[in-house]
C-alpha cells in the first residue's frame, strides 16, 4: 500500500445484547471521496457512524483512519468530525464563537482564530455572519456553518449524519448540489449516512447499500442503479417493479421466466439460477414501453391493465395491473403517450437486458 | 369557555367581574402594608395622618425609631442575608448534582432515589425544623452530658437554620435545574467532544452556559424561599434571630408603622430580585 | 460493563445526594419517631413506651385541634382550587399575548413577600381598629368598630391567599399544554359547558390538579404564621402545640409524637389523594 486511504474498516462488529447492529462491515475509502451508506432506517448506519467518530467501540474488528489504528482513541481525539442529524449547533454561542470552538481546543491564538473563521465562512458562502446566534439563521445557514464548523478543522475525514433530513424539499435539493460542490473544493473525504436514495446518488462517488448490519453492494451510483447485485439493492435504490415467477430455461446470463400470469419473459440473471426455481424479475418503470400493437424482435412483451395514471410532470406514471401486482410505467411526456382510462388493456414491453433476475428471497 | 365557543355577554361580565375581584384580593393587603408605611401616626390605622418617612429615617430621638436605626432590626436582617446566602450557595449546588444525577446517569434503585428526593416536599415545614432540632440538638446535649464533648455548631441557631432550609430547598432547585436539563440536546456535549474537547471541557464549555439560566433561577427562587421562610426557621433559630422570627416576636408585642417600613422594604428587595431573575431568563 | 469513568462520575455525584438525603432527611426523621417512643422518668433517665401517643389520645385537646387542623386544611385546599381554577383557565386559555404575561405576573407579584408580611397584611385590613371597619364605619353600616379577626374565617383567608400562587401556577403549566382542540372537540361532539369541563377538561389538568392541591395543603397543614396571627382563642392550629411542646416547655418526647403524628397525617391524605386520583407522586411533582 502506497499511501493509506483516508479510511479502512476490517469485519467491524457491534452488538446490542445478542442483536448485531454493525454486523461484520468491511470498507475501504479513498482520499478526498465522496462516500455514502445508504440504507433503511435500523439498518445500523448511525451505529457505523458513531463508530467511527469514537462515541462507541466495536466489539470486534478495526477501524483505520489513514493507517492509525483508531479502536482505543476517544472521539476528542480521532482526526474525525461529524455534522450531526440535528447540527447541534451550540445554541448560547455564536455563529463565529461555534466555528472557532474547535480551534480553541487545538489552542490556536484568536487573532489566528478570527481570521480562520473568517475565511471558513466565506468559503461556505456566509461572509460576515460571524456575530450572529444559531436561531436567528434560517435552516441553510445553519447547515452551513455546522459544515463550517467541522471543515475549519481540516478533519482527514467528515462523517454526515442525514443533515438535511430537517430541511424542506426545494432546499434539501439545492443543498444536495451545494455539498457536493463544497465537497469538491475542500477535497475532504466525506462519509454521508442516508436513508434517502436520490441524496446518495446525486452527491456520491460510492455508495454502500446497508440493509442488517451488513453492507448488499458498494459501487459508484451508476453501476448500482443499473447493476443492482441483490433484490434488495434493486428496490431500494430509485423505482422498480418486481414481477415474480418461476425459472424456465437459462442461457448464459440470460434467464426466461414464466410469470404468475402465465407470460413467458426474459431477463438478466445476477446469479446463477437452476431452471424450476422461484424467482423475482426486477424491471424499471423508465424501460418499459407502452405499446398496442406490434413491438420489436427481442423484447420481452406482457398484457398488463391500467388502473390509474399519475401525473406528475416529467415523472409521470400509469400504474398497471399484471396478475395483481402493480407495475408503474413511465409516460412519456412528449404527447406520444396513448391517451388511458382505467381498466384498458396495453402491452407492456422491455429489453431482456434492462431487466434483473433475483432468486426469490425464501419466504 | 374557549375563544372559538360562544358565551352569552352575561357570563363574560361575571367573569370579569370575578378577574377584578380576585386581583383586588390579591393586592389589597400588599397594598395597604406598603400605604402605611408612610403614615405619620403611632399605629398603622386609619385615619391618614400625613406623609412622613420616619419610619424609615428617624433616630429615636423623638420617640420613634425608624428601620434604619434599629439595630434589632438591621442585625436580624443581616443574619437573614447569611443564611439565605449559605442556603443559595448550597442548595444550588446539591441542586445542580442531583440534576445531573437524575438526568444523566443510571443506577440502580433510581427511581427510588428520585422518590425519596421529592420527599421534603410532602413534609410539613415545621416538621422539617423538629426533626433537625431533635436529631443534632439532641445529639449536641447527649455528647455534652456523656462525654463532656461541646458540639455548640449543632445547638439551634445559625447552622442549624441552614441545614434545616437546604433540606427543602434543595428539591426545588434540583426541580428547576433538572427541568432544563432535560430540554438539553446531548448531541451538542457529543459534537464538543467531536471538535476535540475533552469532557470536563465539554460540561463547562456547552453544558453549564446552557444551565446558567435555570441555576440563576433556581438561585433567585432559593434565596426568596430562605429569606422568607418561617415554618421551619422558627424551630432552629437560635440567639441569631432572622428576620422572620425577629418581624413576628415584634408583631406579638403590637404592631407599628416600622413593621410596615420593613415589609415594603422586603418587598421591594423582593422584586428586584425577581425581575432581575426573569431577566436574565430571557 | 460500566467504565471507570461512569463509576468514578457515579460515585462523585451520588456521594452529596445521599448525604443530603440522610444526614437531613431520613436520619432526623428516624431520630424524630425514636424519641417520640421514649417516656423521660427524670432528667437523665429514658424507657421507652408509648405514653406520648396515649397523652394525644385521652387528652381530648390535642386530637380535636388534630382533627380539626386536618379538616380545615382539606377545605382549604378544596377552596384554594375552586378560586384558583377560574383564574388559570382565563390565564392558559382566554388571555392573549402581552396581558396573558402581565396577569400571571400579577399572581406572583403577592409572593415577592413573605408569609409574614402577607399575614400583616390581612391583620391591618381585618382587625378592630382595621381598614375594613373603618371603611364599614364610614359608609354607616355599622355602629362601631367591628372585630373580623381571630376567628376561623379569617385563618381560611390568610391560608388561601397564601396558598393560591402554589395552585395557580401548576393549573396554568397543564392547561396551556391543553389543546384547544380538546375542548372543539368536546362541544362538537355534543357536549355542553358541564360535560366538558367534567369529561375533557378536569381529566386533562389533573396532574396539575394532584400538584396543586399536594402543594397548597401541605403548606397549609405546616403552617404556623397565619393561624397563630389570625386566629382566635379556638381556633387552635396543631403546630402551635408542636411548637409549644419544643419551645415553650421542653418536652421534646410529647413534641415528636406530636410531629410524627402530623406527618403521618399528611403523608396519609397525600397518598389517598394519589391514589384516588390515579397519579404519581413522580408524575406531579417530578
Amino acid at each position: 500500500m502506497a499511501t493509506p486511504s483516508d479510511l479502512f474498516c476490517h469485519q467491524l462488529i457491534r452488538r446490542f445484547g445478542n442483536h448485531p447492529a454493525v454486523d461484520g462491515i468491511s470498507l475501504d475509502v479513498p482520499a478526498g471521496t465522496f462516500f455514502s451508506i445508504l440504507g433503511p432506517s435500523g439498518c445500523g448506519k448511525t451505529t457505523l457512524l458513531r463508530l467511527l467518530a469514537g462515541f462507541d467501540r466495536p466489539d470486534e474488528g478495526d477501524i483505520y483512519i489513514r493507517g492509525e489504528r483508531m479502536n482505543r482513541v476517544p472521539p476528542n481525539h480521532r482526526p474525525v468530525n461529524m455534522v450531526f442529524q440535528h447540527l447541534a449547533l451550540f445554541p448560547t454561542m455564536s455563529v463565529g464563537d461555534n466555528i472557532a470552538y474547535g480551534l480553541k481546543r487545538q489552542r490556536v491564538p484568536a487573532a489566528r482564530r478570527r481570521q480562520r473563521v473568517e475565511q471558513v465562512l466565506e468559503q461556505v458562502g456566509l461572509p460576515g455572519l460571524s456575530g450572529r446566534m444559531p436561531s436567528e439563521l434560517s435552516g441553510g445557514q445553519r447547515q452551513r456553518v455546522a459544515l463550517a464548523r467541522c471543515l475549519v478543522l481540516e478533519p482527514t475525514l467528515l462523517l454526515l449524519d442525514e443533515p438535511l433530513g430537517a430541511l424542506d424539499l426545494k432546499l434539501r435539493e439545492q443543498m444536495k448540489v451545494e455539498l457536493k460542490h463544497l465537497q469538491k473544493q475542500f477535497g475532504t473525504t466525506f462519509v454521508y449516512i442516508t436513508h434517502d436514495q436520490s441524496e446518495a446518488m446525486v452527491m456520491s462517488d460510492q455508495v454502500a447499500v446497508m440493509k442488517d448490519g451488513r453492507f448488499d453492494q458498494v459501487a459508484a451510483p451508476e453501476e448500482l442503479y443499473r447493476e443492482p447485485a441483490t433484490a434488495f439493492v434493486a428496490g431500494f435504490v430509485g423505482d422498480n417493479n418486481r414481477l415474480r415467477g418461476q425459472v424456465v430455461s437459462v442461457s448464459g446470463d440470460r434467464a426466461q421466466l414464466r410469470l404468475t400470469g402465465g407470460a413467458i419473459v426474459e431477463g438478466r440473471l445476477a446469479a446463477p439460477l437452476e431452471p424450476g426455481a422461484s424467482a423475482d424479475l426486477y424491471v424499471r418503470p423508465e424501460s418499459l414501453v407502452l405499446s398496442d400493437g406490434e413491438v420489436a424482435e427481442g423484447l420481452s412483451r406482457c398484457r398488463a391493465s391500467v388502473r390509474t395514471t399519475l401525473f406528475d410532470g416529467a415523472n409521470s406514471r400509469v400504474e398497471t395491473d399484471i396478475g395483481g401486482e402493480p407495475v408503474f410505467a413511465r409516460l412519456p411526456q412528449h404527447g406520444s403517450a396513448p391517451s388511458l382510462s382505467a381498466g384498458d388493456s396495453l402491452q407492456l414491453a422491455w429489453e431482456p437486458d434492462r431487466a434483473r433476475v433475483f432468486g426469490a428471497a425464501t419466504p | 369557555m374557549i375563544p372559538s365557543v360562544p358565551r352569552t355577554r352575561l357570563f363574560d361580565a361575571l367573569y370579569l367581574a370575578y378577574l377584578v375581584a380576585f386581583f383586588i384580593y390579591l393586592a389589597l393587603p400588599l397594598a395597604v402594608t406598603a400605604v402605611f408605611a408612610f403614615n405619620d401616626a403611632p399605629f398603622p390605622s386609619l385615619p391618614w395622618q400625613g406623609f412622613t418617612m420616619d419610619w424609615y429615617l428617624a433616630d429615636g430621638t423623638a420617640g420613634r425609631t425608624g428601620l434604619f436605626h434599629d439595630d434589632t432590626l438591621l442585625s436580624a436582617l443581616w443574619t437573614s442575608t447569611r443564611i439565605a446566602l449559605w442556603v443559595t450557595l448550597v442548595s444550588v449546588a446539591l441542586g445542580c448534582i442531583n440534576a445531573v444525577l437524575f438526568e444523566r446517569l443510571e443506577f440502580p434503585g433510581k427511581e427510588l432515589l428520585y422518590l425519596l428526593m421529592l420527599l421534603p416536599l410532602v413534609i410539613p415545614g415545621v416538621i422539617l425544623g423538629v426533626s433537625i432540632l431533635v436529631f443534632y440538638s439532641g445529639m449536641a446535649n447527649d455528647l455534652s452530658r456523656q462525654w463532656g464533648i461541646e458540639l455548640d455548631v449543632f445547638r439551634p441557631g445559625l447552622t442549624l437554620v441552614i441545614m434545616g432550609q437546604v433540606t427543602f430547598i434543595t428539591t426545588l432547585t434540583t426541580l428547576v435545574i433538572a427541568a432544563r436539563l432535560r430540554k438539553f440536546d446531548r448531541q451538542l456535549e457529543e459534537a464538543a467532544l467531536n471538535l476535540g474537547a475533552t469532557p470536563l471541557v465539554a460540561w463547562f464549555t456547552v453544558t453549564l452556559p446552557w444551565l446558567a439560566p435555570s441555576l440563576f433561577g433556581a438561585a433567585a427562587m432559593a434565596f426568596l424561599m430562605s429569606f422568607e421562610n418561617f415554618n421551619t426557621t422558627v424551630m432552629l433559630t437560635g440567639s441569631d434571630t432572622p428576620l422572620t422570627v425577629a418581624l413576628f416576636n415584634r408583631l406579638r408585642e403590637g404592631s407599628t408603622p416600622v413593621l410596615n417600613a420593613v415589609a415594603l422594604f422586603l418587598m421591594v428587595v423582593s422584586a428586584l430580585l425577581a425581575l432581575l431573575s426573569v431577566r436574565r431568563n430571557r | 460493563m460500566k467504565s471507570p469513568a461512569t463509576r468514578l462520575s457515579l460515585i462523585l455525584l451520588l456521594t452529596p445526594f445521599l448525604l443530603w438525603i440522610v444526614l437531613l432527611v431520613i436520619l432526623p426523621h428516624l431520630q424524630m419517631l425514636r424519641v417520640s417512643f421514649q417516656v423521660r422518668e427524670s432528667w437523665d433517665t429514658l424507657s421507652w413506651g408509648l405514653e406520648q401517643y396515649a397523652n394525644f389520645f385521652s387528652e381530648s385537646y390535642y386530637w380535636r385541634t388534630f382533627v380539626r387542623t386536618g379538616v380545615m386544611s382539606l377545605f382549604t385546599t378544596f377552596l384554594t382550587l375552586l378560586i384558583a381554577f377560574p383564574i388559570a383557565w382565563y390565564i392558559a386559555r382566554l388571555a392573549s399575548g402581552r396581558a396573558r404575561g402581565l396577569l400571571f405576573l400579577a399572581c406572583l407579584i403577592p409572593f415577592w413577600a413573605s408569609e409574614l408580611v402577607r399575614t400583616y397584611g390581612w391583620m391591618i385590613l381585618l382587625r378592630e381598629s382595621g381598614l375594613f371597619s373603618a371603611w364599614l364605619q364610614a359608609l354607616g353600616w355599622s355602629d362601631g368598630p367591628v372585630e373580623m379577626l381571630y376567628n376561623d374565617a379569617a385563618v381560611i383567608i390568610g391560608l388561601v391567599y397564601n396558598g393560591l400562587l402554589f395552585m395557580v401556577v401548576p393549573l396554568v403549566t397543564t392547561l396551556d399544554g391543553m389543546e384547544e382542540n380538546l375542548v372543539e372537540a368536546g362541544y362538537d361532539l355534543g357536549g355542553g359547558h358541564l360535560t366538558v369541563l367534567r369529561e375533557v377538561v378536569v381529566p386533562w389538568a389533573m396532574p396539575g390538579i394532584v400538584s396543586g392541591c399536594i402543594v397548597v395543603f401541605m403548606l397549609t397543614l405546616g403552617s404556623y404564621l397565619t393561624p397563630t396571627l389570625m386566629g382566635g382563642k379556638d381556633s387552635a392550629w396543631f403546630t402551635q402545640q408542636i411548637f409549644t411542646q419544643f419551645i415553650t416547655r421542653f418536652n421534646w418526647e410529647q413534641g415528636a409524637a406530636l410531629g410524627a403524628l402530623l406527618l403521618g397525617l399528611s403523608s396519609l391524605i397525600v397518598w389517598a389523594g394519589l391514589k384516588l386520583t390515579g397519579q404519581s407522586l413522580r408524575k406531579v411533582m417530578g
